[in-house]
This record gives structure tokens, sequence and C-alpha cells, in this order.
């Protein structure tokens, strides 16, 4: 299937994944490519095992059921100087942030930098200000994240997921609770990465809005399979898909049978 | 990924076209692999030849991201704060693009307004002063919040959770038996020993059993117990009322109509109440337990002798008080504990700090107070 999309090697490639908490099954063997370049929206219900997913490809939730490879490494079931290799070249926004809470929105989004690029103190402090310029938190530098509000607080993150400029960007529900200006906005600071840096998106959200606007493929889950139940072009699935489920989510609609 | 190689590559050249300006080409890859050399190194080249007029090409950048303007920022910074001029020239769009994204153009994030004023001596003191005086007033709102609850709890006793309270005697009580009874034990042991080596001199070994019984009961064992309290139970006090502070959930409590204090203090003051005495009483007969070992293997000190003049030198006054002392230690702890918790602001370390402020805090006041007894006996 992905051979006749291209000829070059997919960015991530997941295959036969199977995830699981204890007994209960989350995933059944989910397969997808992501190519370089792309941006991937990964949608579906609450609970259907997007952010669970999402861990698993960048390692946080291990598993020797199925495989991922990130650049032709297989982080799953490799040892751990190839998983070390392939975080280096990932960013990651948390459902809920996950800034250190005792440190600056500066001192957070200087955290990886220091530890990766040399350096020097007035050029640090420059790149973080562009970092947090970018995400339109220039002047919040100084506050501890307890001190900003939820949608400051989730850019504040962003950046920190973008200090070392990586290649693929995961990102878990980037623009849940925030206002719409506010989502339109990282919307398109999304894209203009994406375009000018290259950087891989890979997606997690709830957002129709945001889903048109951003993405060039989706791919939905659903609890009933633990797995795919469509991949392909929003506004293509929104009119043709033969899963009613599928058409349902996207033209918002409620669906009578139970979850 | 034929592009992307391990090492991105960018050109740097440098030319005078005339005296009076400079022209610095960049073209490549200008991105976060390769700026910090970048920078390193066209700031070395243009030190040894300070340009008056620095124009820097652009036009064969190929790739570019936010690092490369950093790169332009710096080597901007550096030309300006020579007074020389400062211009790009040949902008790619993609270029273009980045820069406007973080502003290049209004911007150049002098760093020096965030270097600080040095702060007066006097302007210090009183910042010291007034966070003092604001711990100690938001101590007596908490010391009358407690007050209040406790008043209300014995009007209306249901409204006290005793199931929390009975899961606090156990995590602070029972579940501190075992330390308290081996450090109990060993010091007993070290009492006994030390004094019968002194004592032995007179003929004064029967007297061994008095003192350990009299100094465990009225004073070490209530401070002990205390103090094994404060680090076990006092410290997880701070630590799980501050992150439930930090997590908004004591802010949630409060929305939905219930007192914190009520609902997170009292059942640990209760509980703390009730069990620290308790914890002494076990510490008390360790100790002589661990006495009666040392006197009856070393000392020529019978069982029943030992705790024949054991019991003759204890009396009922001198076990209250020191029950009567462990109990206002075991309120110490509890209102401490809880107090530091309740203050905790910001983040992950902020609860470290309360937790090891509950420790030292309350280890201080127990001897303060222990102190202050004392005093008071003297006088009686
Ligand atoms: N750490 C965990 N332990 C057990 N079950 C979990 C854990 N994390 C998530 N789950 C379960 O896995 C399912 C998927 O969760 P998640 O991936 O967070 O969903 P979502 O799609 O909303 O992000 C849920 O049913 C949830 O209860
Ligand atoms: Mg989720």
């Amino acid at each position: 299937m992905n051979n006749a999309k291209s000829d070059i090697e997919p960015l991530i490639m997941v295959r036969q994944l199977t995830s699981e908490y204890g007994d209960q099954v989350i995933l059944d063997k989910v397969s997808f490519d992501v190519h370089k370049g792309e941006i991937l929206v990964i949608l579906g219900g609450s609970g259907c095992g997007k952010t669970t997913l999402l861990r698993h490809m960048v390692g946080l939730n291990k598993t020797h059921k199925g495989s991922i490879h990130i650049e032709g490494h297989d982080i799953c079931n490799g040892d751990d100087s190839i998983y070390q290799a392939a975080l280096k070249k990932i960013g990651i926004l948390f459902q809920n942030g996950a800034l250190l809470g005792s440190m600056t929105v500066s001192e957070n989004v200087a955290l990886p930098i220091i530890e990766n690029a040399r350096l020097s103190k007035q050029a640090l402090k420059r790149l973080v200000r562009m970092k947090l310029t970018m995400v339109g938190l220039g002047e919040y530098g100084h506050y501890l994240p307890s001190e900003l509000s939820g949608g400051m607080r989730k850019r504040a993150a962003l950046a920190r997921a973008l200090a070392l400029n990586p290649e693929i960007l995961f990102l878990d529900e980037p623009s849940a609770g925030l206002d719409p200006i506010t989502s339109a906005e990282i919307d398109d600071l999304i894209l203009m990465i994406n375009r000018n840096i290259g950087t891989t998106m890979v997606i997690v959200t709830h957002e129709l809005a945001s889903i048109f606007a951003l993405a060039k493929r989706v791919i939905m889950l659903d609890k009933s399979v633990k797995g795919i139940i469509a991949d392909g072009e929003p506004h293509h699935l929104k009119q043709h898909s033969d899963n009613p489920l599928v058409r349902q989510f996207f033209n918002r609609e409620s669906r009578n049978q139970a979850i | 990924m034929a592009t992307a190689a391990s090492v991105p590559v960018c050109t740097i050249t440098i030319e005078q076209p005339d005296e009076a300006s400079t022209r610095l080409s960049l073209s490549g890859r200008l991105e976060s692999g390769n700026a910090a050399r970048v920078i390193e190194d066209v700031l070395s080249r243009l030190a040894t030849h300070p340009p008056l007029r620095l124009d820097v090409n652009l036009e064969r950048i190929h790739y570019f991201d936010d690092y490369g303007s950093l790169v332009l920022q710096e080597i901007r910074h550096f030309v300006e704060s020579r007074k020389a001029a400062f211009q790009l020239i040949n902008v790619p769009e993609h270029v273009e693009s980045i820069l406007s994204l973080v502003d290049f153009h209004h911007q150049d994030y002098l760093p020096t307004n965030s270097k600080k004023k040095p702060i007066s001596i006097f302007v210090r003191m009183g910042e010291a002063v007034i966070i003092q005086l604001d711990t100690f007033k938001y101590m007596t709102s908490f010391l009358g919040s407690v007050s209040i609850c406790l008043v209300h709890g014995v009007l209306h006793p249901r409204s006290i959770r005793w199931g929390d309270t009975i899961v606090y005697m156990q995590k602070t009580g029972v579940d501190a038996v075992p330390i308290v009874a081996l450090i109990s034990f060993l010091l007993g042991l070290i009492m006994a020993f030390v004094s019968s080596m002194q004592l032995e001199q007179f003929g004064a070994g029967i007297y061994v059993a008095s003192l350990v019984a009299l100094s465990m009961v009225s004073e070490f064992g209530p401070i002990i117990t205390a103090i094994i309290v404060a680090g076990r139970s006092g410290s997880a006090y701070a630590a799980e009322i501050g992150t439930m502070q930090i997590s908004e959930e004591i802010d949630a409590l409060f929305t939905m109509g219930f007192q914190p204090t009520l609902f997170l203090a009292i059942p640990r003051l209760i509980a703390a109440v009730i069990v620290v005495p308790v914890l002494t009483l076990f510490s008390d007969v360790f100790a002589i337990l661990g006495g009666l070992v040392v006197s009856s293997t070393m000392l020529d000190l019978t069982v029943g002798t030992y705790i024949t003049q054991t019991l003759e030198a204890l009396t009922l006054f001198e076990l209250m008080w020191g029950l009567m002392k462990s109990a206002v230690f075991a309120v110490l702890i509890a209102l401490v504990g809880c107090l530091r918790g309740f203050q905790v602001r910001g983040g992950a370390s902020e609860v470290g700090n309360a937790a090891t402020s509950a420790v030292v805090s309350s280890i201080f006041l127990i001897i303060l107070f222990d102190s202050i007894f004392a005093v008071i006996r003297s006088y009686w």
C-alpha cells in the first residue's frame, strides 16, 4: 500500500501495533505510515486511544507486540541507543503542557537548548525570546507556568517542543481549551513551521476547523474496532466515507447508538 | 533524507568591494545543526576586520530556520554595537517568512531589559519583613480557621471526616510502631550502658533503672517519638496538601462547598493527637526493655529488681506529664505540616521545600516547647 504512494521510505512506520493496559486491549494491530513533511491528524472519540498511540510513537509506552520504525530504526524492539538517537529527532507537546513548574517559561524553553546546542548566554537568551515571540509569548518569559492561563501554558509548551527544531513534532490536542482565535493562530503557526522548516507533524485533535485547516491526511481511530476506521483526506472523508461514523464525525452529528 | 546530511553545510564568504562596505555572503543551510558554529566563525572573522557597513547576502540560502535568524541577530548586534550599519540583501521569500515570524525587523531582543538593577539593602530588608509579616498573617488566619473548624467539629461531630481520620491514624501511628520501637529500644540500651559504667563505680548500679525510666518517660520518649513522627508524617502532610494545592484540587474542594481546613487538616490533627501519645507509650516501654537487657546482662541486677526499681522511680504524674507533652508535640507537627502544605504555590520543587520546611520547623518547635515545659516545671 505504501509502495504505490512513493518510492522513498516513510519517516515513521507503524506495523501491527497492539497496545494494552493490563489485559485491557486499547489498540489492536494498528498499521500506518507517516511521510516526511506531511501533517497527519489522528482523530477519534474520547478514550479511543489517541494519546496512547502517540505515547507509543514516542516510546513512552512500550510493547513488543508490533513495531514502530522512525527513519528505519525500530524503537520498539531495538536497543536503548536507537531510542535515544530517535529522541533527538522528535519534539512532543503533551496534552497538559507538562512545563516544569519550578522554572520560568524562559528556563523551560532554554532547557533542551542548553543540553544540545553550544550557544553563548546572550545568544541563548535571544533564541529563547525568539521562540517565545513565535508563539506570541515574547513578553512572558519571566512568568512561572502557574501564573499563565491555560492557553498560554499550551503555547509555552509548544515553544519548548519546538526548541530544537525537531524533525518530527507530536502534538496532543494543541488547541483544546483555547479560544477560536488563539486556536486559529496556533494552526497558522503549525502550518508555517511545517512549510518553512519542513517539520513533520503528527497531531491529535478534535477541532473540526483545525482538522480542515491543517490536515492533508487524517487517521480516525475508533473503540469498536480498537484501530483505524478511516484514512484519507478530510474533505473527501466528510463527503464520501462509507463508514457512517466517520461522516457523522466530520458533519458534527450525534450518533444514536451507545458508545 | 539525502539533503539533511549529518553535518549541514553553510558556506561563508566575506568580500570587501570598497573601503566603506563589507559584504558577507551566506549560502547553503543555516539551521539548528550549524548555527553555533556559524556564529562563532563569522564573528571571529568580522572581529579581525571590523566593517563600517555590512551587507549580508542571503541569496543562495536554500534552507533557513529560526536558528538562522539567531545567527543574523548575533551578527546584527555585533555590527551595530560597533556603530556600523547592517543590512540584509537578496532575502529569499522563505527566509523572509521566518524572519517575520520571529519579528526580526522590529526587535533586537537585546537582553538589556533583563539586567536587574542592584536592589538597595533597605528595599531587601523591607521585602523580607513584608514576607515575614505575610507568613505570620497567613499563620494566624490558619490557626483561626483550625480553631473555628474544631469548634464546628465539636458542635457537629458528623462534619468531621472520621474515615480519613482512621486512615491517618494508621499511617501516622500503626505504621510507625516498628521504627519507634526499634529506636527507643536502642536508646534505652545506650542510656543504660553509659550510665551503668558511671554508677557501677559507686556501687549504685540499681539506679540505672530509675535513670532510664525517668529520663525516657518525662523527656526522651516524647521527644524522640515526636521527631520520628515529624520526619515520617509531618513531611507527608505537607507534601500531600502541597501537591493538592498546586494541582488546584484544594480550589476544587473549596468551590464544592468544603472547608479545606476541615476536610484536610482536622482529620490529620485529630489522628496525630490520638496516636502520638500512644506511640510515646510504646517508646517508653521499649526503652525500659532496652535498659533491662543491659542491666541484666552486664550488671548483677535481676529482672525483678530492675522492674521494682523502675516502678518505684516512676510516678503517675511523670507519665501523664510526658504524654501531655507528646500530645502538644502532635498538635505542632500536624499544624506545621498542614500549614506548610497550604502555603505551597508554584511547582514541584515548592512541594519539596514545604516538606523539608515542615520537618525542620516542627523539630525546632518540639525542642522549643520542650524547653518551655522544663521551665514551667522548675517553677511549679
Ligand atoms: N495509564 C493507564 N492505565 C490504564 N488505562 C489507561 C491508561 N491511560 C489510558 N488508559 C485507558 O486507555 C484508553 C485510551 O486512553 P487515551 O489514549 O488517553 O484516550 P484519548 O483518545 O482520549 O487520548 C482509555 O479507556 C483509558 O481509560
Ligand atoms: Mg488524550
